[in-house]
């Protein structure tokens, strides 16, 4: 066993079974080369059918303009924003996973980040296409970048929010992509070098980019993974801050509140890793990689819900609190009135967002409850759905009662065409992760074979003798050639 | 892009444990490691091998700080010289408004021009082909490629990783650099009958 690190007894295995180098990529590659099972298909035809309802829906907005969606003068964001934060929020969990626990050396995180990240690139692609559509006029969406042009130039409004997003989702997705495909790229190289079929050698052998495995090669890669990860650290809190930003700097009651960048960082890592959670659960079992993606993994996945799901919860209090503390009659009513009161017309989606974000996630202050897959599974549905209600809570509840009565708007709810353009950015979604998931090794591949033996089951077994042994005969030959 | 044909004697291990006192033994004996092949990143190999260190992040800090003063530049000439926009009475000078897009082109600037960069330096791109020394260094082989000279003598060193613990030893002769070619296709670069 060459070691790079000492890892204790204590620590549970990442990697379950009698695992050794060639195990591993047949377990996590074998996927790739079968026939897909019915239950691909029957899911991938579902995916394709709802985001085509989703193209229909957008044709329709498109071609009869803003008007096919029940928006109106005081609720003009409506589903369309609420689903935009909702998917950036999902969005969060990849980068978080593959770049700050990488930081941390976090060990487990190898079983879920490619998934994670996949996950995360597809999130902010569906996320990405509600303020496009949003604009109506989607033709004039180059208008956002910073070109010059025949106006002037006139130059797009630097000191806007609503253009920080423009450059935080796009680099967010970018620099995303970037480190995901960079790191597929030894993976890719190890279905090339299995394939048998002549599709698959062109295919990975395209994809794969040449790779070989060279020393020097890894040395590059493990360089640029790591400043990405530096990278992508602050990035990943960038975005939702920035996010949060088109709310905070508005004059808005229920927006303009400095506790927001945290407050949606929190919520974005919370629904992220409850997404993270339902693929993760369906994929294990479906791809048969319970080896790899372990309750331990489902269970340290779980900790950071209920931590995060604990300071959502404490920042709905603190916002609660400041509302009425800081004695501004506005902001109060549309806490007290719009949101915290029951019976107002939106005051049910408060308390849904209440119980599913903050009260349910206690759960898994329980070990046996975290490590339940089915209580996980149903968790992670809840905590998303209560992570959507809150952005509609803080879109709607905030504007739909505005300073001028009269345009008062209690009624408003989604036109057939909205939601539809909802479930057609659910089809793109999983549409997309069919397709990664059949085609792309789901597990790193490399970076489970670096951990294995520190803490694979069987490996670990050996640990114990180890331990047992002189500890500075241990460090000059386990580690000491190391450095 | 040939980077010339020459012989390799080549040595494939199974276990790292092995690989470690294997590389450091054919450097004493004053072998040129030309390369080895490993299924994932083994810590420590590139010391054990003599490698220097990357100064890739080097790179990294260098496309940032061109990010950020790209950032700061651009907007500063755009709403002070350019076309100053009177936004709220606000200062045309905006420097903290400025922060989130001067960040995000800081860390889109550096993790694009560090990828490339990479990229170009592993000599990676879609359609470019190597020759493998042999197939499972991407799954479970930890393979080993000396290189001849004219004095070397193959036999001495295939004896020589033998007694190091190479599993599979051979001899292959091979083209160093790569070349625009598809996996799916056997192609040989030079005919056999060129000779070597």
């Amino acid at each position: 066993m060459s070691l790079l690190k000492y890892e204790s007894q204590l620590r549970e295995p990442l990697v379950d079974g009698n695992k050794d180098y060639h195990q591993v990529t047949e377990d996590i590659i074998r996927p790739i080369e079968m026939k897909p099972s019915r239950l691909w298909y029957i899911g991938f035809y579902i995916s394709v059918a709802l985001l085509l309802f989703g193209v229909y829906s957008v044709y329709r907005e498109v071609t009869y303009g803003i008007g096919q969606w029940n928006v109106n003068k005081t609720i003009g964001w409506g589903w369309d924003i609420t689903n935009f934060v909702w998917w950036v929020g999902i969005g969060h969990a990849g980068t978080l996973i593959s770049a700050i626990l990488l930081l941390f050396r976090q060990g487990w995180r190898t079983g879920v980040n490619r998934a994670a990240e996949a996950m995360t690139i597809f999130a902010v692609m569906c996320a990405g296409q509600f303020p496009i559509w949003h604009m109506g006029r989607v033709w004039m969406a180059f208008f956002v970048l910073p070109y010059p042009n025949s106006r002037g130039p006139l130059w797009v409004n630097f000191n806007s929010p609503l253009l920080w997003d423009v450059f935080a989702i796009s680099t967010y997705f970018t620099v995303s992509l970037l480190f995901w495909y960079s790191g597929l790229l030894p993976d890719l190289a190890t279905v090339r070098d299995r394939a048998k079929t002549k599709f698959r050698k062109m295919f990975y052998g395209v994809a794969s980019f040449g790779w070989t495995g060279s020393t020097k090669h890894w040395q590059r890669h493990e360089s640029l993974s790591l400043v990405l990860a530096g990278l992508s650290t602050p990035l990943v809190l960038s975005v939702h801050t920035i996010v949060s930003f088109d709310f905070a700097t508005s004059i808005v009651p229920g927006w303009h509140t400095t506790i927001f960048p945290p407050y949606f960082v929190a919520g974005a890592i919370f629904s992220g890793f409850a997404m993270v959670q339902t693929l993760m659960i369906v994929v294990r079992k479906v791809l048969n990689l319970q080896d790899y993606i372990t309750i331990g993994h489902i269970e340290a996945m779980n900790k950071v819900i209920v931590l995060t799901g604990s300071i959502v919860g404490c920042a709905y209090l603190t916002e609660l609190f400041i509302a009425w503390y800081g004695q501004n009659p506005y902001e109060w009513y549309a806490f007290k009135e719009n949101r915290a009161n029951l019976f107002s017309p939106y005051g049910w989606s408060y308390w849904l967002m209440m119980f599913c974000n903050v009260v349910s996630p206690q759960l898994f202050w329980s070990r046996k409850l975290r490590r339940n897959i089915t209580v996980t599974f149903f968790m992670s549905i809840i905590v998303n759905i209560g992570m959507w209600f809150e952005r509609f809570v803080i879109i709607v509840t905030s504007v739909y009662r505005d300073y001028l009565p009269s345009s008062w708007s209690t009624y408003y709810s989604p036109s057939i065409w909205e939601i539809g353009f909802y479930l057609g950015t659910f089809g793109l979604f999983f549409t997309c992760f069919f397709l990664f998931a059949k085609y792309f090794p789901v597990i790193a591949v490399a970076e489970i074979k670096a951990i294995l033996k520190t803490s694979g089951e069987n490996y670990k077994v050996k640990m114990t003798d180890i331990e047992k042994a002189d500890a500075e005969k241990f460090y000059q030959e386990e580690v000491g050639h190391a450095h | 892009m040939a980077g010339g044909i020459k012989k390799f004697v080549v040595g494939s291990f199974d276990d790292e444990k092995v690989l470690f006192p294997a590389v450091k033994n054919v450097r004493k004996a004053g072998y040129k490691i030309h390369d080895v092949y490993t299924p994932f990143p083994v810590h420590g190999l590139d010391h054990a091998m003599g490698i220097r260190e990357t100064s890739l992040h080097t790179a990294g800090f260098i496309y940032a700080i061109t990010g950020t003063t790209t950032a700061l530049t651009f907007m500063s000439w755009v709403f002070t010289k350019d076309w100053p926009l009177n936004i709220g009475g606000k200062p045309n000078f905006a420097l903290p408004a400025w922060i989130p897009i001067t960040f995000e082109l800081t860390v889109l600037f550096s993790a694009v021009g560090m990828v490339l960069t990479f990229c170009y330096l592993c000599n990676l791109a879609p359609f470019v082909k190597k020759h493998h020394f042999h197939p499972r260094a991407t799954d479970d082989l930890f393979v080993m490629a000396i290189e001849c000279t004219d004095k070397t003598n193959d036999a001495e060193v295939q004896a020589f990783l033998q007694s190091a613990g190479a599993q599979e030893i051979n001899v292959q002769v091979a083209e160093t650099g790569w070349w625009i070619g598809r996996y799916h296709k056997e192609q040989k670069l030079y005919k056999e009958e060129k000779g070597y």
